[in-house]
């Protein structure tokens, strides 16, 4: 494990110095939620769509995170130094997977006080199981995002390709983040009808923490 | 330790339907400083990049060290300098050295490190960043980083390319002290007055075929056209 924490901390890094994805991701979900807080009528109950909204602004600020991950190890060419290295493919993956995870954090939780301010909403009733909602929705977003940077990380239209390809598998993902946030927002917390999301949630991470670890040496070596 | 470090044998790699490299035989004993020749597009750092394991065969088989493909432990053994740096522009010239010290599992990567910016004249810019060094600073950063496990194989793409006189005699005396310590060396080259100063063998491809693998001549060094008038296209 000591590889995979080598790889996280050199993108933690890396990230933190030029912050060229964090700003950008942060700033973008800043704007859209403000721009939806003049569009959508918030003095009926915003908490109904809350969720919705909400994941759809962590969806689409996490695609610019997620576009740096391999885009990073292309100048220079460092992509060949680790591959050639004998850092095992899973290392590096899940190195880079951790540290989307805690870029992604972050822009969630600077967005998420925002989001509260200005639709008006209580997303701190059931703080653990927003905590869980939202690390194993991210972890999700992170799996998948992480590994198709991989795949398209030598495309010429990369930023192009990467949200073509990511958002469809993403789908059962937002669906059950969408779902649980708003039970969670409007105030009646995980009933049993709303465990089949959280299931849901659970064995996508792991069918794809599993499947991406699997083919991520095939992906690194053309 | 009687095997060979590379043995390559029947390789093909194609590009779509184009074959990049074609039936290619080559042998490669330990200790060996072989300098791979060839003009721009004749396969040279594709047959590089296969030996690193950084790009896949179509046919043929690869053996590092006596074991089939490009294994962990033959990574570990091995040294790459590509056409790119492999330096990370936003992390100190230290860092840099560093996180390659513990993903080659050096036993102190931080002393490690510092050892190698010493002996590549850049220890004075230890905590500056990568990004701010010139160019033949980031050279020399470089080859500390490719060198910096002691590999006992060296793959270097056009290695003198862009150095200045002083990086160039720094490459050459690391290259000439790692063979000595008996490791096996294989690089392509344009220059071939820097490169056989080095060589104990030479290798010639032309459009993807291995038309020659020798010992070093006199010949080479004095007139740089000697090598494609009697072997290459020219012939």
């Amino acid at each position: 494990m000591g590889h995979v924490f080598t790889i996280a901390w050199k993108d933690l890094r890396s990230e933190l110095r030029t912050k060229e994805s964090i700003n950008a991701a942060a700033a973008f979900s800043m704007v859209i939620l403000v721009l939806f807080s003049f569009v959508l009528d918030i003095s009926g109950d915003a908490r109904d769509f809350g969720g919705g909204l909400l994941w759809l602004v962590f969806a689409f600020a996490g695609a610019l995170v997620l576009n740096r991950s391999f885009a990073r190890e292309q100048s220079n060419d460092c992509l060949d130094a680790l591959v050639a290295s004998p850092l095992p493919g899973w290392a590096l993956f899940l190195g880079k997977a951790i540290a989307n995870f805690a870029l992604l954090g972050i822009v969630e939780l600077v967005a998420l006080p925002v989001f509260g301010i200005l639709f008006n909403a209580n997303w701190l009733r059931f703080p653990a199981w927003t905590l869980l909602t939202c690390a194993l929705a991210t972890w999700g977003m992170t799996v998948i995002g992480t590994m198709f940077s991989a795949l398209t990380v030598n495309l010429r239209l990369r930023e192009l390709m990467l949200p073509v390809l990511v958002y469809p598998m993403l789908i059962p993902v937002l669906m059950a983040a969408m779902q649980l946030t708003t039970a969670l927002l409007v105030g009646e917390g995980i009933t049993a009808e709303d465990w089949i999301w959280v299931k849901l949630l659970i064995g996508f991470d792991i069918i794809f923490t599993s499947l991406s670890l699997a083919l991520i040496d095939f992906i690194l070596v053309s | 330790m009687s095997e060979a470090a590379l043995d390559v044998r029947a390789v093909w790699k194609y590009f779509g339907d184009f074959p990049a490299l074609r039936a290619v035989n080559l042998n490669v004993a330990r200790g060996e400083c072989l300098a791979m020749l060839g003009r721009n597009g004749a396969g040279k750092t594709t047959l590089l990049k296969i030996l690193a394991g950084l790009s896949d065969i179509s046919q043929g088989t690869v053996s590092v060290f006596g074991s089939q493909g490009n294994t962990t432990d033959a990574r570990r053994k091995t040294g790459v300098l590509g056409h790119g740096i492999g330096i990370y522009d936003e992390l100190t010239a230290r860092e840099n050295l560093e996180l390659f010290g513990k993903i080659y599992q050096l036993d102190r990567p931080a002393h490690a490190a510092m050892a190698w910016l010493e002996r590549v004249d850049l220890k004075h810019v230890a905590d500056a960043r990568a990004r701010e060094f010139s160019r033949g600073m980031r050279q020399r950063l470089a080859v500390a980083r490719a060198f910096i496990h002691e590999p006992l194989l060296l793959l270097l793409d056009e290695p003198f390319t862009a150095l200045d006189d002083r990086s160039i005699a720094l490459l050459q005396r690391l290259l000439a002290e790692r063979l000595a310590a008996g490791a096996t060396v294989v690089m392509s080259t344009h220059q071939l007055r820097e490169a056989m100063e080095l060589a104990t063998h030479w290798a010639l491809l032309v459009r993807g075929k291995l038309v020659h693998k020798g010992e070093r001549s006199p010949e080479i060094i004095s007139d740089p056209t000697w090598v494609y008038r009697n072997y290459g296209e020219d012939s």
